[in-house]
């Protein structure tokens, strides 16, 4: 039997380190989309409640128990994070493994809403953006799904850009801590 | 010269610079201009047309005369005001527009020839002959007027783009933006203070004036202080805020390292996009020149600007000066000055009727300042009593007043104009001239201090409660509430040239000719002499040029009004605008799971849309890219390919009508394709005409997975949404794009079957997995998708795997099918041998074509309506249309890509076009050229001769029509 590798997609790209910040890769587990079929909305939160501890969560928004979470991606669109899916979910919405199609990244340390404000469009500041809120936006001309999570702010973007990604944000983590020496 | 006592330049700090190639010495806090003006150095450029002597007018970022290029090669910054450009230790600083120097400058001769050069000259002289104007004229002018140069070499500079939000932004950091910024913070509310200078304070900092009893810039730390230990204030210096646009956003420009000698991995400067719920406009004032003849001489400047030079950086323009007003205001140089001990030779005001407020000056009421006297520097002046009489004055300096224009700039991006108010002879902002931004200080007429501090507070706290924010007016300090009296006075009566706009050399005569030619319209008077057309935008020209115009046209004012005021408000580079937008930033960068790999085997990777795919595969010995080409279609054809068609889009769709969906998506049917099974449709827009192709497969009964061509996988998605949307609501539907979980490859020829066997854990064969099946497979224990497509022609299968064994997978399939005789195959053999069986690409559906010219009409199902289908039938797109063809060289040479096809004796020009060529490749199995094009009618054609000529390339050969399909025509390889 042949056996392959796995690569993960920021693969000899990471971690990153610029001063009081860090950009590392996240090792997630499972990345699931869940997009209720008509009518099932309700369902799926609770049979997600039940299986997993989380809810379908609320338009930018994050639901969180323990090591998984479920985060909105979108119109009646949601990803959980880590587990496999219960195989029940899949009567009431479609389940699609999202699992090597997204680089995924935490950007932690002082400054990283900084670091984004020179990228994203979006307040990410605390008050603005605080514990378990997320975005679909864009940063620089990628689109990306953010959130924030206790050790920092996590980035989600197609796995064939984890390249332009990185360069992106080590870029304006530079330039960041450019202007704290300056201070 | 510099005066002991005064400015706020540290003393004990010599910074070291160079000026036109001499090394200087000035202080920390110094500007350039500031720095120059102590050494007594007055000529800082030459104009831009006639090249005269120019020296300092303004002490800020409205400076029209002091542009200079600082730094050198590919860094140098050209046109930066001295004014504005902060005095850096090992700062280099040229001249601009003079040659051979700014001393002795040749092209002076053009003031000489001034009587020639007047508004509309160019338009006048240029006319004819025609050609000349490219050729020779145009890159005269340029080069003989202008402004500062490009290096021509790549900017080495970093640059950068932010967001910032807020609840207020308040714009300007003096005594009305401090206290709306003050008023506003209070309540809590989240607030930006966006200050164009290096410290808030505004024009406190060029004033000698108290607050509290105090002086006033002690008022200006405290509040500063204040504000800096809330944690809801953010203070931006150096940053201008240069447009207002729609829905609250504000472009600013902050310079970040442009006053440092080393930028340290800092920007030069910093494009802001702002988002406020609400803004306080508090921009100040700019004061106005008068005009009168030679008013241009270096050291005549502003009144305000002479007293900022004196109180902000302890320098006066020379030993003796005269102020020269129409207004109170005026009166404050006169009075600073003799304070600080220069010799005030005259304070004249044109005001017959005004008094003397600067103590024991020489006063000169109702006279006027007739003429300025000298070349490179002011000598004297000449002043003319109210009868007539004239008297000549020794002055080295020369302060104007001729009032002060609200800075109504932002108030007017986006459409509105603003009001004239004939007490101050200026214009005021229009109230809710943009959404949100309320404005206050001078920048909407309020010229005292306390009046000032009264507005500001006003306007934040109203700004704020305006969001829900509550909170009291702050306390309002004790300040000066001189008033501000004026009479209107823009030009003196008398001969010469009297100057409106220094920048770009407009006089008042060129207005009034403007006007005697009828140029009537403010804006065909702006356009006819270039007045405010400069750099400086006519910051201190505008208003007098307009007002010269209302009198000259026997009109008033308002009835005159405004040209249009437009972002930026200050120049903005291009590289902040587009700053990591550079080479590789224009766009990400798509990398496929074998692109490592593929690089490291030597394939020159060509973009496809943001991906990026390898053209071929070199081998030992192939010296030309057809050699390697050749050899790939060939292997695939006798042997085994292996090709990464990740990039294609693939959509994964599932629910109870998926069938009922792509029915209606699709041209043809798919409600009855069988789970494990995979067809071949085609897309229309809703114009009728080809969007794209693809296969879908059934996974399994609600279950499917659409692939798209590459080009088009964004437009499909979207497409996809549109429909789902817009017209099948009702439809239990969900897809997503699954384009980036799945690495996937082609593997094919004859071998392919075998390869593909030696790796899956359970093997296939023909009767299990015929043409055009589908189904999952394991590999070393991984999942995957197997899929028996073929797009090359051969015996051939897709194999997916999750994209983490991309590159692991790849690396097995090309050692496996080198073991073979086999090997990868890139873009150029992938083209090939579709060309070969007449597959179509965008190449092909390239947005113009309809499904009946690509000879599918019959895949327009008749049984079912589409998308696109009721257009698709109209008249002119169902016949004497251009129909798909293939062709082939009869003659020498070869086949052309964007060629024409013209009848064989017909004359290759436009009106005999019968087609064009669309896709050409070398097929090493036919042993010739092979091309698809569209022929009028050409499907009834094949056989025919045709004339193909590319007239840009210099082809012309004669070729024959052919079916599409040259390869294989009925099939049986793919089958098996």
């Amino acid at each position: 039997m042949v056996e392959l590798n796995a690569l993960s997609a920021c693969d000899g790209l990471l971690p990153v380190e610029h001063g009081r910040l860090t950009l590392r890769e996240e090792t997630l587990g499972a990345i699931t989309s869940l997009a209720p079929f008509k009518g099932q909305g309700k369902a799926l939160s609770a049979a997600l409640q039940a299986a997993h501890g989380v809810g379908f969560p609320a338009p930018n928004r994050m639901e969180v128990s323990g090591d998984v979470a479920c985060v909105w991606t979108g119109r009646d669109q949601a990803f959980l994070l880590g587990p496999q899916p219960d195989a029940g979910l899949g009567a009431m919405a479609a389940v699609t493994d999202q699992s090597d199609a997204w680089a995924v990244v935490l950007l932690s340390g002082e400054g990283a809403e900084d670091v984004l404000a020179r990228l994203v469009p979006v307040d990410l500041r605390p008050a603005a953006f605080p514990l378990h809120a997320a975005v679909r936006t864009e940063l620089g001309h990628m689109a990306v799904s953010i959130m924030r999570i206790e050790a920092g702010l996590r980035i989600m973007a197609f796995r064939s850009m984890a390249a332009t990604l990185v360069h992106e944000l080590s870029d304006a983590m530079a330039a960041v801590e450019a202007r704290r020496r300056l201070s | 010269m510099r005066i002991d006592g005064k400015g706020r330049v540290d003393r004990t700090r010599p910074v070291t610079y160079s000026f036109d190639g001499v090394t200087r010495t000035g202080l920390a806090g110094d500007t350039l201009a500031s720095a120059l003006m102590a050494e007594g150095e007055l000529l800082l450029g030459r104009s831009f047309k006639y090249h005269r002597p120019r020296g300092v007018l303004t002490a800020g970022s409205e400076e029209p005369n002091a542009l200079v290029t600082v730094r050198t090669g590919a860094q140098a910054d050209p046109n930066t005001r001295a004014t504005v450009q902060e005095l850096y230790e090992g700062l280099t600083a040229v001249s601009q527009n003079r040659w051979p120097s700014l001393d002795f400058d040749l092209l002076a001769v053009n003031n000489l020839a001034a009587p020639f050069l007047g508004a509309g000259f160019y338009y006048k002289t240029f006319m004819w002959p025609k050609a000349f104007w490219e050729k020779l004229y145009e890159p005269m002018i340029r080069r003989a007027a202008g402004l500062g140069a490009l290096s021509g070499a790549h900017d080495p500079d970093r640059y950068e783009r932010a967001f910032a939000f807020c609840d207020v932004l308040v714009i300007g950091g003096g005594p009305a933006g401090l206290m709306a910024a003050w008023a506003a913070a209070k309540t809590g509310a989240d607030v930006i203070l966006c200050c164009e200078e290096p410290e808030p304070g505004g024009r406190l900092l060029s004033e000698d004036e108290q607050i509290e009893g105090r002086p006033a810039l002690d008022w200006v730390q405290e509040t500063v202080a204040l504000l800096a230990t809330r944690d809801n204030v953010r203070i931006m210096t150096r940053t201008t805020v240069t447009g207002a646009f729609d829905q609250g956003t504000y472009g600013a420009l902050e310079r970040v390292a442009g006053h440092l000698p080393e930028a340290d991995g800092l920007p030069l400067e910093c494009f802001w996009r702002i988002a406020a719920r609400r803004a306080v406009l508090a921009a100040g004032a700019l004061e106005r020149h008068v005009a009168f003849r030679d008013n241009d001489r270096p050291g005549v400047m502003m009144a305000g600007a002479m007293r900022a030079y004196l109180h902000r950086w302890g320098v006066v323009p020379g030993q003796s000066v005269a102020v020269f007003g129409n207004n109170d205001d005026a009166h404050r140089t006169a009075r600073d000055m003799a304070h600080a001990g220069v010799d005030v030779v005259a304070l004249i005001d044109s005001r017959h009727d005004a008094e003397n407020r600067a103590g024991d000056v020489p006063f000169y009421p109702g006279w006027q300042v007739a003429r300025a006297h000298g070349g490179k520097a002011l000598e004297a002046i000449t002043l003319r009593a109210p009868n007539g009489r004239h008297e000549k004055l020794a002055v080295q300096g020369l302060g104007v007043s001729g009032g002060w224009n609200p800075s109504v700039h932002l108030t007017c991006h986006t459409g509105a104009r603003p009001v004239w108010r004939d007490d101050i002879a200026a214009f005021v902002p229009r109230d809710g001239a943009v959404p949100g931004l309320s404005v206050a200080g001078a920048a909407r007429g309020t010229f005292d201090t306390s009046g000032c501090l009264r507005d500001g507070a006003e306007a934040g706290l109203e700004a704020a409660q305006a969001l829900g924010f509550s909170g009291a007016l702050p306390h309002l300090p004790q300040a000066d509430a001189s008033p501000y009296r004026l009479r209107r006075l823009w030009a003196v009566a008398g001969k010469g040239r009297a100057w409106l706009d220094f920048q770009n050399d407009v006089t008042v005569k060129d207005v009034k000719q403007a006007a005697a030619e009828n140029y009537v319209s403010v804006e065909h008077m702006k356009r006819y002499t270039t007045q405010g057309m400069a750099t400086d935008q006519g910051k201190s020209s505008n208003v007098a040029a307009l007002a010269i115009l209302a009198d000259a046209t026997g009109r008033d004012i308002p009835e005159t009004g405004t040209t249009t005021f437009r972002p930026p408000y200050s120049p903005v580079a291009i590289a902040a605008l587009g700053a990591g937008a550079q080479g590789m930033g224009f766009a990400p960068q798509r990398f496929t799971t074998s692109h490592k790999a593929s690089v490291a085997m030597g394939a020159p990777m060509i973009e496809a849309g943001l991906w990026y795919r390898p053209s071929y595969f070199p081998r030992k010995g192939e010296t030309h890219w057809r050699h390697s080409c050749d050899r790939e279609v060939t292997m695939v054809r006798e042997a085994v390919g292996i090709c990464d068609v990740s990039t294609l889009g693939k959509i994964d769709l599932q629910g109870r009508d998926v069938g009922a969906f792509l029915d209606f998506v699709y041209t043809n049917t798919f409600s009855t394709l069988k789970p494990g099974r995979v067809r071949y449709g085609l897309m229309l827009r809703e114009d009728g005409h080809v969007m794209d192709d693809g296969t879908t497969a059934r996974l399994s009964d609600k279950h499917w997975v659409m692939t798209t061509t590459t080009a088009a996988a964004g437009e499909v998605m979207r497409h996809l949404d549109w429909v789902k949307q817009a017209f099948c609501r009702e439809m239990d539907v969900r897809f997503i794009s699954v384009t980036e979980q799945w690495a996937q490859f082609a593997v094919a020829g004859p071998n392919s079957r075998a390869l593909l066997n030696g790796l899956l854990d359970s093997p296939v064969d023909d009767e299990s997995f015929p043409f055009m099946q589908c189904g999952p497979v394991t590999v070393g224990g991984v999942e995957a998708r197997l899929f028996r497509i073929s797009f090359s022609g051969e015996y051939a299968y897709e194999l997916a795997v999750p994209a983490r064994y991309g590159a692991s997978l790849f690396d097995l399939l090309v050692a496996r099918a080198e073991g073979m005789g086999g090997g990868a195959y890139g873009m150029e053999a992938l083209n090939v041998l579709r060309i070969e069986k007449g597959h179509i690409t965008h190449s092909e559906i390239h947005g113009r074509v309809t499904a009946f010219d690509i000879g599918f009409a019959r895949m327009v199902s008749g049984k079912k309506d589409c998308i696109g289908k009721a257009l698709a039938a109209r008249p002119g797109l169902n016949e004497d249309r251009e129909e798909l063809v293939g062709l082939r060289p009869v003659s020498a040479g070869h086949l052309i890509a964007g060629g024409h096809l013209f009848g064989e004796g017909a004359e290759p020009v436009s009106a005999n076009d019968q087609g064009y060529v669309t896709s050409v490749g070398y097929s090493p199995a036919m042993g010739c050229d092979l091309g698809l094009g569209f022929l009028r009618n050409g499907r009834a054609r094949h056989g025919e001769k045709l004339r193909l000529v590319d007239h840009l390339r210099g082809v012309d050969i004669v070729v024959q029509v052919t079916d599409p399909v040259a390869f294989d025509p009925e099939g049986g390889r793919l089958r098996g």
